[in-house]
């Protein structure tokens, strides 16, 4: 094998690791015994599938992808917030 | 302490390769940046794992979000960091550094706001049964 070839394997076998992380961290949204837990979970979920995109990005060779993994860390803070706002005050906008 | 010790080798490897690609143009990426991208994303996998082995074995929220926001952070900034050695100071490249400034900026805030509102909810403490 040369070089581009345990590059991509390396590369394909990380994506699946880091998929298997966000499975993972499914077990904590369905069974968390409390809310926040549930909310924990999903911000890791999110972060991971962050990481994925980056890793797709290099192993399909398309900088673009790395813009895609951004937005989709800006949405995921976005929903971790909105989340705590709503389990604190029971509201989003008052 | 690896990502950040990475970061100084990944600039001194981009700003190498950016020398030597200007020269011959259109060669792909050399074996040495592979290996490099490689290792930095074999290093976020490993930080990514961790955070989850965190999230499932702690017994608390608060101790499932010390785990989970401190070392899952760190590894999707390892894989931003991969990004910025494969795709030059440039472009993505500098896309992938806005990426990891706002990850160390936006986790801490969203853990801290999660527990907060685990204070409010009246989630207890884990005790140790004696």
């Amino acid at each position: 094998m040369n070089a581009p070839e345990i590059y991509h394997l390396v590369l394909v076998a990380c994506g699946a690791i880091a998929a298997l992380c966000a499975l993972a961290c499914t077990y904590r949204v369905v069974v968390g015994p409390t809310v926040p837990d549930r909310a924990v979970a999903l911000d890791t979920i999110s972060t991971c599938v962050v990481a994925l995109v980056v890793v797709h990005a290099l192993e399909a060779d398309r900088s673009f992808f790395v813009l895609v993994a951004v937005m989709l860390a800006i949405v995921g803070f976005v929903t971790t917030v909105v989340a705590a706002k709503y389990l604190t005050e029971g509201a989003i906008i008052e | 302490m690896t990502p950040l010790l990475s970061l100084g080798a990944s600039v001194a490897v981009a700003a190498a390769e950016g020398a030597s690609e200007a020269g011959h143009a259109a060669a792909g990426p050399s074996t040495l940046r592979l290996a490099v991208v490689a290792a930095l994303v074999v290093v976020g996998t490993f930080f990514l794992c961790v955070g989850t082995i965190g999230l499932l074995r702690f017994p608390d929220v608060y101790n499932r979000m010390h785990a989970t926001s401190k070392a899952t952070t760190l590894g999707a900034a390892s894989m931003f960091l991969a990004g910025f050695v494969r795709f030059g100071p440039f472009g993505a490249g500098l896309t992938s550094l806005v990426g990891i400034v706002f990850l160390f900026v936006t986790a801490p805030t969203g853990a801290h706001l999660i527990s907060r509102a685990a204070r409010k909810l009246d989630v207890e403490l884990y005790r140790e049964e004696e």
